[in-house]
């Protein structure tokens, strides 16, 4: 981890590079966070990845949580390891919630493959922020995750489809407002048949 | 003949493909299959024997674990996340209790410390040797299966010993371990671990010279170190790349910084390197399931903070105190701060993280795992294009993916 004043002087040094960028650092329980603006995340990342000095060049993880009721609402988390100091650093995007009030979680399930857009079918807005898999392959799998459970769209992803989930569920299930329990559960006797 | 055909109106394509091996054919492997090691779905487009694309298929065992543990107070959580790699369950165990008290600032007492460190390097072992056991048996080793399992069944015992459990143990807690090794565990576990390298040397006395083992596995699966870095591909797989990356030696956690061990690293990152590197592995956790038990240090097994910790059974019946602090613990659970940590540790398959968002509440109002099954099922397609169908289930096997973990 950088320390503190580490923190502070690679803010300093992406504020030179990309102005604006980054909007604020937190040093919470010894971990080191940047928080960016959504639009700009990839210049950051691509920075942290290939400013000499600093090469936080792998990513172990790409997540997500709901603030919900806080504003904005998504978080997205990229945890860069620069793996030549060894140490870790959190870059954290927070993204609007296209539809505030209620009906997005039965939000747009993309039937089949192909690329969705920033709104479903149904024309609920989904949030959405630029994907990273150019720059880091294997958020690949981990941005389908998120698009699966959050609805958070990745623009440029090359197949951004459910990957856990059916292809033709309806909802975020990982949503704080989407209920636990209200699905039936189906046995053999009251399952529908397909005609 | 061909202008006959097409009088008639029948397509003379397929008479013009100069060779019909070249035809592209798909199939479909799985879910249900015993070479996939679980519900992992495959459709390879094949070129006669010849893999030329791949698409894993996954979630066929997708429990919605992490939605449930938004709804558990935290010291409900664990037997669940347990339950996502059923392989490597102590390490989720760590993950989760290592994140919490991370949020809560909770310091473990060192015996606790080394208590936890010598179960995970016993899980790990375990691991690997359902790994080795069930690899082997695709590439027609069966033999094998029958002595990794034996060794295995002696890990089960211990844990079985010491928790109560054989899997799924729910051993350790927010705050260090539920209760202490009881006696006699230490020699029998002393026993097993000297046992163990001479074991090891008898898998690789019937796999080294093997020669049916050696071609299926040398050369094949070839993955390079830079590719596997951009993948995100962590422990065995990466090491047996070259890469010394592992996160015992590169972070501080647990009773790591005073363990003595080697980080076994391959050359070329084919199948036989990686089978090199988990074997030797396994040697490096023998040591150091010795080495804790030798420093095991005395005192507190589990922190001695009443508003996270349960209070000594003995003291119920004579401390009001201790009392409302466990009806407290038991019925709402305690309340954590806001705030967010991600902690990780170096699985056997490699840097297992977990991700808490508290809130405030008794419950966890995030909890996500960075499953490393999940991540390194991304290289399974380099690993397998334009290789045989053999190699491919070859590969599958080194890959070494728990499809509890990947849909969790």
């Amino acid at each position: 981890m950088p320390d503190a004043p580490g923190l502070e002087l690679i803010r300093g040094e992406i504020e030179r590079d990309c102005p604006g960028a980054v909007l604020a650092t937190s040093y919470d329980r010894a971990q080191a966070a940047l928080l960016v603006d959504p639009a700009r995340v990839l210049d950051v990342l691509r920075w942290l990845k290939e400013q000499p000095g600093q090469r936080y060049d792998f990513l172990s993880s790409l997540h997500a949580a709901d603030y919900l009721p806080h504003t904005p609402r998504f978080g997205v988390h990229y945890e860069l390891i620069n793996r030549e100091r060894v140490e870790r650093i959190r870059v954290k995007a927070m993204l609007e919630d296209a539809s505030p009030v209620g009906g997005d979680d039965a939000g747009p399930a993309p039937v089949g493959a192909g690329v969705v857009s920033e709104t479903g079918p149904a024309g609920q807005p989904l949030p959405s922020i630029d994907s990273c898999v150019d720059l880091f392959p294997t958020a690949d799998a981990q941005e389908r995750e998120v698009f699966d459970f959050f609805g958070i769209v990745f623009r440029g992803h090359p197949n951004l489809t459910r990957i856990l989930m059916p292809d033709d569920y309806v909802g975020w299930p990982q949503r704080r407002d989407f209920p636990v329990g209200g699905e039936p559960v189906t046995f053999t006797y009251s399952e529908r048949r397909y005609d | 003949m061909t202008e006959r055909l097409a009088e008639v109106g029948i397509s003379t394509d397929i008479l013009d493909t100069p060779d019909r091996d070249r035809e592209i054919m798909t199939v479909n492997v799985g879910p249900h299959h015993p070479a996939t090691h679980g519900v992992l779905r495959l459709v390879v487009d094949l070129e006669g024997e010849l893999v030329r694309e791949l698409r894993p298929v996954i979630g066929y065992v997708h429990t919605g674990i992490e939605k449930s543990c938004e709804d558990k107070s935290y010291w409900k959580v664990i037997p669940f996340v347990e339950r996502m790699d059923y392989v490597s369950y102590f390490f989720q165990m760590e993950a989760f209790c290592g994140a919490v008290e991370r949020l809560i600032d909770l310091e473990i007492p060192p015996r606790a410390k080394y208590l936890r460190t010598l179960f995970l390097e016993l899980n790990r072992i375990h691991s690997h040797l359902v790994w080795l056991g069930t690899t082997a048996l695709d590439l027609g080793a069966i033999s094998m299966l029958w002595y990794c399992f034996r060794e295995r069944d002696k890990i089960l015992d211990l844990f079985e010993m010491a928790t109560g459990q054989r899997m799924h143990t729910r051993y350790f807690q927010v705050g260090g371990v539920i209760e202490d090794i009881p006696v006699g565990f230490e020699a029998k576990c002393r026993k097993f671990a000297e046992e163990m390298p001479i074991r090891v040397g008898q898998y690789e006395a019937l796999l080294d010279r093997n020669e049916v083992f050696l071609q299926r596995t040398k050369g094949t699966g070839v993955v390079s170190r830079e590719r596997l870095l951009e993948l995100g591909v962590t422990g065995p797989l990466l090491r047996a790349a070259g890469e010394p990356w592992d996160l015992r030696k590169a972070f501080d956690y647990l009773a790591y910084p005073e363990m003595d061990f080697k980080i076994p690293v391959g050359t070329v990152g084919d199948n036989y390197d990686r089978y090199r590197v988990r074997v030797a592995e396994m040697v490096e956790s023998a040591s150091i399931v010795r080495q804790c038990l030798d420093a095991l240090p005395d005192g507190p097994y589990i922190a001695d903070d009443r508003k996270y910790v349960l209070p000594p059974r003995s003291e119920l019946s004579t401390s009001m105190e201790s009392l409302i602090h466990h009806f407290k613990l038991v019925t709402e659970g305690y309340r954590v701060a806001p705030g967010e940590v991600y902690y990780s540790i170096e699985g056997p398959r490699g840097e297992l993280g977990c991700f808490v968002l508290a809130d405030g509440s008794a419950k966890p109002a995030r909890v996500h795992f960075r499953d490393p099954s999940f991540v390194n099922l991304q290289a399974f397609r380099d690993m397998a294009l334009d290789s045989y169908v053999a190699d491919m289930i070859a590969s599958l096997g080194m890959l070494d993916p728990i499809l509890g973990g990947v849909d969790r």
